[in-house]
């Protein structure tokens, strides 16, 4: 710790006893918070427990209803995000928010464009600028690339780069890891550290908590828009942490059932789809976790894809309990009793203006429909009986998905393919961007799923939740499947080895 | 144009990052279709007919185009931020009465053009706001306000006409004179045309207005002033369909309470055919141009080859079905290839 904040120093942006409510919900009550130059503070608490609105109020997104900013100590008001750009706040939203269609160096220029004679843009500068910035982070991107297609990770190398554009001098940082991997983290926690030594302040906002112990000097906590408190990191444990957001003892994270496995329920042989994934086979039987890691595009999510039926494969062969499934068809897939729990919850598991009870009788249409008509009754039944298994908080069953937090989102995701009693069930990221708490009943879920015979593909890049809850972990490197690795065998370093590609384990 | 010079005028040395200028290369090469396209049919069309490209030939080409490439010009801009104006029509017409009625009264002909334009000015404003403020589909509410200028047109026009005998013989011979075989109208939308483009493509506000159809929540989040930025798009779009409206009296020298009638659609296709995609933030007035000058062109075309004309509106929807076609086609190859690079990277 290379700048502990002496009290005497005034911090650069701190927020005083703020309030703001949206109708009759209180986002948050009399919070404060100071943030000091040199030095890495967490944002800690549960979905839904404030965190959002606090960084879009710093952001200036939302103005606060009571309560200050302070900026070096000043009330300031920010009337929108233009002027909390302009003090000198950087934010990289959990979501990047790029413009698809404009180069990489336009995205990260789009506010403070390098200018010529009459107020035009200088290209040239801007090129050389980008250039500059994406040297300094170690990546090799092409700065008039177009920002459409580029994978998370390289979205937010894009977002930090815009930040360090303007020489920030507060980084808040939403979740930036939820969808990165090992290396990723690594090199963004360089860029963090980096910072840091410049004197830059930062708020980081993280649901993986070593993460917020390996790089955060201080916590801020908050509870259902309370504010529990503000402390030093040095001599808290992960357990009091966690009490403090959840407020009450948190199981084992990681609740794994010893299954003995069963007969091969999902069979994969040779699968390739061309450009994307090569020779893949792997196995799952009943009662058994087999957790699917890898880096970010190294062509997990597509041949769960692919096994489901939403995209075609090229070569190879998919059974369940050893019947072949036909190729590109979601529908004989589920049939047969697949289930995929996708990656992008928002985009691709849900209809977000739809009701709790419709989204999870989707899956469920064929079961109930009489005479062509959709049995309103059964289809509600089915919905709420699922969604009291879950343990889904909401008020109404009626309610659009979209009021619900995203951990809630992600339980009716759940809930509506577990409602179609699969065989097998592939997820995919299950728990990214989702609190501890729900991320433990997840957890508990899959295990006890796993229990009852279900055979479980799990996708994560998430390595302590591939390390607590698999029985096996297979490990894909650029396409193709690397390694294999049993639960008695695999630490961080045997699959990140594998991930990276740096030596079949 | 002394804005022209600058953009050929720089040394071509560092700043072309050795070709990889993926998304400019897309769309010149978009453009370039449109452009071929539309030589291919003229080259078919002279080799069947040795008259269509005297000079009177080139002339009526042009200004045929004219009016519909300063319209659709416009267009562009609030298509590119991912709205729409269908009022363009209507503001077409009444501004072209406007500027007519002036001229009728003894006004001089710079008045009478500048009563178009903020006649096009006020109409877009009024659209501008509706939609920045009104957070309603801009589709919905230009329709709307295509009606209500329409009314207040057919209103105050009632059965009235504007004859070319109406107007200053000059105002008259200008619409149909010209260098050469290039007429002044086409003069005047080439300057507009070159200004918009070099303006978006060289100005912060014009970036902002791709940003803010390309994702239009990030540009709010990165303090772009999103509101007037489409005020802007729409005043401006406005102005020129003004400006096009007196242009459409010098031309033809007859205006009545229908002018501009559907003029709309023409405008919209003429847009997509050029490229410019119609979620927003991709696409360049050049493009609309050209789209505006092929379509345009099927007109003289087709009678040149003795076609009856009753074909031109259907070649015009195969054509604007055609660049849709196109648009998606392209889009998939360059997502696919910019995956390949990522796994590539990654």
């Amino acid at each position: 710790m290379t700048h502990p904040s002496d009290p005497g120093q005034i911090p650069v942006l701190a927020l005083q006893g703020i309030s703001k409510s949206f109708g009759a919900v209180r986002a948050l009550r009399e919070v404060s918070l100071e943030l000091f130059p040199g030095e890495v503070h967490a944002l800690a608490g549960e979905n839904g427990a404030g965190k959002s609105t606090l960084i879009k109020t710093l952001a200036g997104v939302h103005r606060p209803d009571a309560g200050q900013v302070l900026l070096d100590g000043a009330p300031v008001v920010f009337h929108g995000p233009g002027d909390a750009r302009d003090a000198g706040i950087a934010v990289i939203y959990q979501e990047p928010t790029l413009f698809p269609d404009l180069s990489i160096a336009e995205n990260i220029f789009m506010s403070r464009r390098p200018r010529r004679t009459l107020g035009r843009i200088d290209h040239k500068a801007t090129h050389a600028a980008t250039a500059a910035l994406m040297r300094r982070l170690g990546v090799d991107l092409d700065p008039d690339r177009p920002a459409r297609g580029l994978s998370i990770a390289d979205q937010q190398i894009v977002e930090i780069a815009k930040a360090l554009s303007f020489d920030a001098r507060v980084l808040i940082m939403d979740e930036p890891t939820a969808a990165l991997t090992g290396s990723e983290v690594a090199r963004l926690f360089g860029v963090v550290r980096t910072l840091r030594e410049q004197g830059a302040a930062v708020l980081f906002i993280s649901h993986r908590l070593e993460e917020i112990f390996e790089i955060c000097q201080k916590v801020t906590t908050l509870r259902d828009g309370a504010w529990i408190g503000s402390e030093s990191l040095a001599g808290m444990t992960e357990d009091d942490l966690v009490r403090r957001m959840v407020g009450r003892d948190l199981d084992e994270l990681y609740p794994k059932q010893d299954v003995a496995p069963g007969e091969v329920a999902l069979s994969v042989r040779r699968l390739t789809r061309e450009g994307v994934f090569t020779d893949v086979s792997f196995e799952v039987r009943r009662g058994e976790i087999v957790g699917l890691a890898g880096l970010v595009g190294a062509g997990r999510t597509e041949v769960a894809r692919a096994v489901f039926g939403v995209d075609r494969w090229d070569a190879g062969e998919v059974t369940v309990d050893g019947r072949p499934l036909a190729n590109g068809a979601p529908s004989t897939a589920m049939a047969a009793g697949l289930a995929l729990v996708p990656e992008d919850r928002r985009a691709q598991g849900l209809v977000m203006n739809m009701s709790i009870e419709r989204n999870i009788g989707l899956t469920g249409l064929r079961t109930t429909v009489r005479a062509g008509l959709v049995d309103r009754g059964a289809e509600r039944s089915r919905s709420l009986d699922w969604a009291v298994k879950l343990q889904v908080k909401y008020a109404r069953i009626a309610d659009a998905v979209s009021t619900l937090s995203g951990g809630n989102q992600q339980k009716v995701v759940l809930a509506k393919w577990l409602a179609t009693r699969p065989k097998v069930l592939i997820v995919d990221e299950p728990t990214r961007g989702i609190d501890v708490g729900t991320k433990a009943e997840v957890h508990r879920l899959l295990s006890e799923l796993a229990a009852d015979g279900v055979a479980v593909l799990m996708i994560s890049s998430d390595l302590p939740e591939i390390l607590g809850m698999a029985d096996r972990v297979l490990v894909m490197h650029e396409g193709r499947l690397t390694a294999e690795i049993p639960r008695s065998d695999a630490t961080e370093e045997t699959v990140m080895a594998a991930a990276t590609g740096r030596a079949a384990a | 144009m002394t804005a022209t010079a600058p953009q050929q005028a720089p040394a071509p040395d560092v700043s072309e990052p050795d070709g990889t200028r993926l998304v400019d290369r897309v769309l010149r090469m978009r453009e370039l279709a449109i452009l071929a396209v539309f030589l291919v049919m003229i080259a078919v069309t002279q080799a069947g007919n040795s008259e269509f490209l005297s000079e009177q030939g080139i002339k009526d080409l042009l200004l045929n185009a004219t009016i519909l490439v300063l319209v659709a010009t416009g267009q562009s801009l609030v298509v590119i931020t991912r709205n729409v104006d269908l009022s363009v029509g209507s503001t077409l017409g009444i501004s072209a009465f406007a500027a007519g009625t002036c001229l009728q009264g003894g006004g001089s002909s710079v008045v009478a053009v500048l009563l178009a334009v903020l006649t096009g000015v006020g109409f877009g404003l009024l659209n501008g706001l509706l939609v920045s403020l009104g957070q309603v589909p801009a589709l919905v509410v230009t329709l709307g306000t295509l009606y209500v200028i329409r009314g207040i047109d057919s209103i105050w026009v009632g059965s009235r006409q504007i004859t070319a005998a109406d107007l200053p013989g000059g105002f008259v011979d200008f619409g149909s004179g010209g260098i050469f075989a290039v007429p002044y109208l086409a003069l005047i939308a080439l300057a507009v045309l070159v200004a918009t483009g070099y303006y978006l493509k060289h100005y912060g506000s014009g970036r902002e207005l791709y940003a803010l159809g390309s994702n239009p929540e990030a540009a709010r989040l990165a303090g772009i002033p999103v509101r007037k930025r489409i005020l802007a798009a729409y005043t401006f779009c406005g102005a020129l369909a003004g400006l096009a409206g007196a242009l459409y009296l010098a031309r033809f020298g007859n205006v009545d309470s229908g002018t501009g009638n559907g003029y709309e659609l023409t405008v919209v296709s003429a847009v997509v055919v050029g490229g410019v995609v119609f979620t927003g933030g991709s696409g360049s007035v050049y493009g609309a141009a050209l789209g505006a000058l092929l379509l345009t062109s099927v007109n003289s075309v087709l009678p040149a080859l003795g076609v009856s004309s009753v074909w031109v509106l259907a070649i015009n929807g195969i054509l604007l079905i055609l660049a849709i076609a196109v648009d998606r086609i392209v889009a998939l190859r360059v997502a696919s290839a910019l995956k390949k690079r990522n796994v590539r990277h990654a």
